[in-house]
């Protein structure tokens, strides 16, 4: 006589630990809830909790340290990869990121996302785009789509007043300090998968020690479009990815294999022997925690 | 970090002073970038600007080789941001730049005192405004002491007044930024980063003082913020409350000055830094002259020796601000003395430095218009006031003042020079009949810089 063994229960979904057990004060519908599980899932995963530094931007997301349970440092707006900087310079141990939005990045910290990704910092970049300057209600941003209606857009963005979508992912791809770019969305759970995956490249790339990474992260923002929750994401689907196309747009990781979504995988890095590395130097500053 | 565990006891001694000191000539930038490092300074970031380029550049040299971090950032703001993250967790940081530099280091300073991250900021000031002229300047002095970037707060602002006197103000700004956790400045100028001076090699390491809000990585403990954001104004105003408790403990302990040929004085000269090299020359020439003037010369900037320079005033005639700018400083000298003393200006800006024979032109016509000799009126000296003013720090007492000092002078004659600088000569009588330049122990001593205009 055969028993049947009941199946072990199996944890199939958990919040993960760092994941603060808050109501956030995003708006209903807003993405950056699930960027921050999937930040908290990729740091957890990896085994870098317990050293992550990490920097919070201005704008919406500028609580994320009520939400991700890690050691903070606050930057001014658009700072934050400076700050980032020197903390990577002083505390070669830690892992280190930022949290940024389009407004924080791709406007007024152009200067600093350059030339921290020219300099190959070991950090790791999250770049929340979602096209408008939602905390201070909803203002057109450099990332804002052409035609589109904020409140210092009121009859849409006209190129010939405000210029064009800055492309910031590709623009950072094409420097050599660059070990990792890519850009994912929160529109569906597939492309939410997908996103996890270049986040988590792009944490190793820092652990490895091969230069700066990025994930520029499609995200919506129902109350600044003026748009449903749903019609939001149906807008990021359908309209925002003809603007930003979604892929790894450079891997130069070790290893990395060619012809993933058209990326320059493997590409040379100018000035650098082929293939070559970063590798972390330790910096005696930083050893003591 | 580098230096052994950090202390329990935030007692500061000269335990890591090294012996012997050696005597060379430097350029001030190049002295101020080493004092630094010798310092303990962990990390440096800054960008190319006249006239305190040669400071990055000894940086860019010699931190690598000590195995601490550099970097020549891609402007002031990313310099200053970089140090913001690198003090936040936990760094002995120091940054420097020059007035349009400053300028655009002004919002992340506001972040800083606001979040209480500790930075030392060297200021080697240039003409201005705008991008204003390369000469040596005194100008940045609203900017250090009332300005850079919005909210209600203080840094400390130390003046040195000569290379010497910048290095070991170095340490001590080090110590007062991580003691009192707030950004420190420098407030030096082109001369003094450019001139070259023979000064004594002599160092000193403040212990470093635990850190127990650095930015580590939360293993195994509660996760820390350093942040300046308090949306909740009954929060803000909680921590401002304790923001400026912090700024009335630092305008208690930390007023630093120093007197010279006070003792007789009936004018007084208020000048800081380049201003008072001036004007010391310009005072041995007045007495030659038969005019008895003396030097007030404020080191902190901020907390200003305001109760100080009051009770020198009460016994002078007249007081005469030199400075290297229009008169910034005038404000601070005139909200000191409360209007009961005739207070002049000299001053040259753009670059231009006063000469001594014009200083002592402005003390002429001070002496024909000052009020009448209020000294007289007081029987008996007042007490030197001795709480409130001089060290953060024990390990100088404050000794009751001794013959052959400025009475006044509570670091002594040669206060601008660090307190174990003694080179023996013959005392000599001067005018008003006192040995000058008594050392603090018992030696007599002279300046490297003696102008030698009253012998």
């Amino acid at each position: 006589m055969t028993a049947t063994v009941p199946a072990a229960p199996r944890v199939i979904y958990q919040r993960p630990a760092r994941l603060t057990d808050v109501s956030t004060r995003y708006c209903p519908g807003c993405g950056h809830g699930i960027i921050h599980r999937l930040v908290a899932e990729v740091l957890e995963d990896l085994g870098v909790d317990g050293r992550t530094i990490a920097v919070a931007p201005v704008g919406c997301s500028v609580f994320a340290y009520e939400y991700l349970a890690y050691d903070w440092c606050e930057a001014p707006h658009g700072r934050a990869p400076a700050v980032a900087t020197g903390i990577r310079r002083v505390r070669p141990d830690a892992f280190v990121l930022t949290y940024q939005g389009d407004g924080d990045l791709a406007a007024i910290g152009t200067g600093e996302i350059v030339h921290a990704a020219a300099r190959g910092e070991l950090i790791t970049a999250i770049f929340v785009n979602n096209g408008i300057y939602g905390m201070t209600g909803g203002q057109m941003a450099p990332t804002t789509l052409v035609g589109q209606r904020t409140t210092s857009s009121p009859t849409g963005r006209d190129v010939r007043a405000a210029g064009y979508p800055v492309p910031m992912t590709e623009m950072l791809a094409v420097l050599p300090g660059v070990a990792f770019a890519a850009r994912g969305s929160i529109a569906d759970p597939s492309a939410i998968g997908r996103t996890k995956s270049y986040i988590r490249k792009a944490c190793e790339a820092q652990i490895r020690g091969e230069g700066f990474a990025i994930v520029e992260v499609l995200s919506n923002c129902p109350v600044g479009w003026g748009m449903t929750a749903q019609e939001s994401i149906r807008y990021l689907q359908d309209v925002v990815v003809q603007t930003y196309p979604l892929g790894v747009l450079v891997d130069r990781r070790s290893g990395a294999q060619a012809g993933s979504s058209g990326a320059q995988a493997g590409a040379a890095r100018p000035g650098t022997p082929s293939g070559a590395t970063r590798q972390a130097e330790p910096h005696p500053a930083g050893q003591e925690a | 970090m580098t230096t052994p565990a950090p202390v329990e006891d935030p007692s500061f001694s000269l335990a890591g002073t090294r012996e012997p000191p050696r005597r060379v000539l430097m350029k001030g930038n190049e002295a101020i970038a080493e004092a630094a490092i010798q310092a303990g300074c962990d990390a440096y970031f800054g960008y190319p600007i006249t006239p305190q380029a040669e400071l990055l550049e000894w940086m860019a040299r010699r931190m690598p080789e000590e195995g601490r971090a550099f970097v020549q950032a891609e402007s002031e703001l990313g310099a200053i941001n970089m140090a913001l993250g690198a003090g936040a967790a936990g760094a002995r940081v120091l940054v420097s730049s020059s007035g349009p530099g400053v300028s655009l280091m002004a919002e992340a300073m506001s972040y800083m005192a606001g979040s209480e991250v500790p930075m030392v900021l060297i200021n080697v000031m240039r003409g201005g405004p705008g991008l204003g002229s390369i000469g040596p300047s005194q100008s940045d002095y609203f900017q250090a002491v009332k300005g850079h970037g919005h909210g209600d707060y203080r840094v400390p602002v130390l003046a040195p007044s000569s290379i010497g006197e910048a290095m070991e103000l170095v340490a001590t700004a080090f110590e007062l930024a991580e003691h009192y956790r707030t950004p420190v400045i420098i407030l030096a100028d082109g001369i003094m980063g450019q001139a070259m001076e023979p000064v004594e090699q002599h160092y000193r390491t403040p212990a470093r003082q635990t850190a127990a809000w650095a930015l580590t990585g939360a293993d195994g403990r509660e996760p820390r913020v350093v942040r300046s954001l308090h949306l909740a104004p009954e929060e803000l105003e909680e921590h401002n409350a304790h923001l400026q408790e912090k700024f009335h403990a630092i305008a208690e302990h930390e007023v630093r000055w120093a007197g010279e040929r006070l003792d007789d004085a009936d004018l007084v000269i208020v000048a800081y830094g380049t201003a008072a090299r001036v004007a010391r020359t310009a005072i041995a020439r007045a007495r030659a002259a038969g005019l008895r003037v003396g030097l007030f010369r404020p080191i902190s900037l901020w907390p200003f020796p305001s109760a100080e320079l009051a009770s020198v005033a009460d016994r002078a005639r007249g007081l005469l601000v030199v400075e290297l700018s229009a008169g910034q400083m005038v404000e601070d000298v005139r909200l000191a003395v409360g209007g009961g003393i005739p207070v002049a200006f000299e001053g040259r800006t753009g670059g231009m430095v006063p000469s001594p024979d014009e200083v002592v032109e402005a003390l002429r016509e001070l002496d024909a218009t000052g009020g009448p000799l209020r000294r007289r009126r007081v029987r008996r000296r007042p007490p030197i006031p001795v709480s409130g003013t001089g060290h953060l720090h024990p390990h100088e007492p404050m000794a009751e003042p001794e013959t052959g000092h400025d009475a006044l002078s509570i670091f002594g004659d040669d206060a601008w020079m660090p307190h174990w600088y003694t080179v023996p000569v013959p005392t000599r009588p001067t005018r008003n009949g006192h040995g000058r330049g008594q050392g603090r122990n018992g030696s007599a001593e002279r300046r490297p810089d003696d102008e030698g205009g009253s012998r």
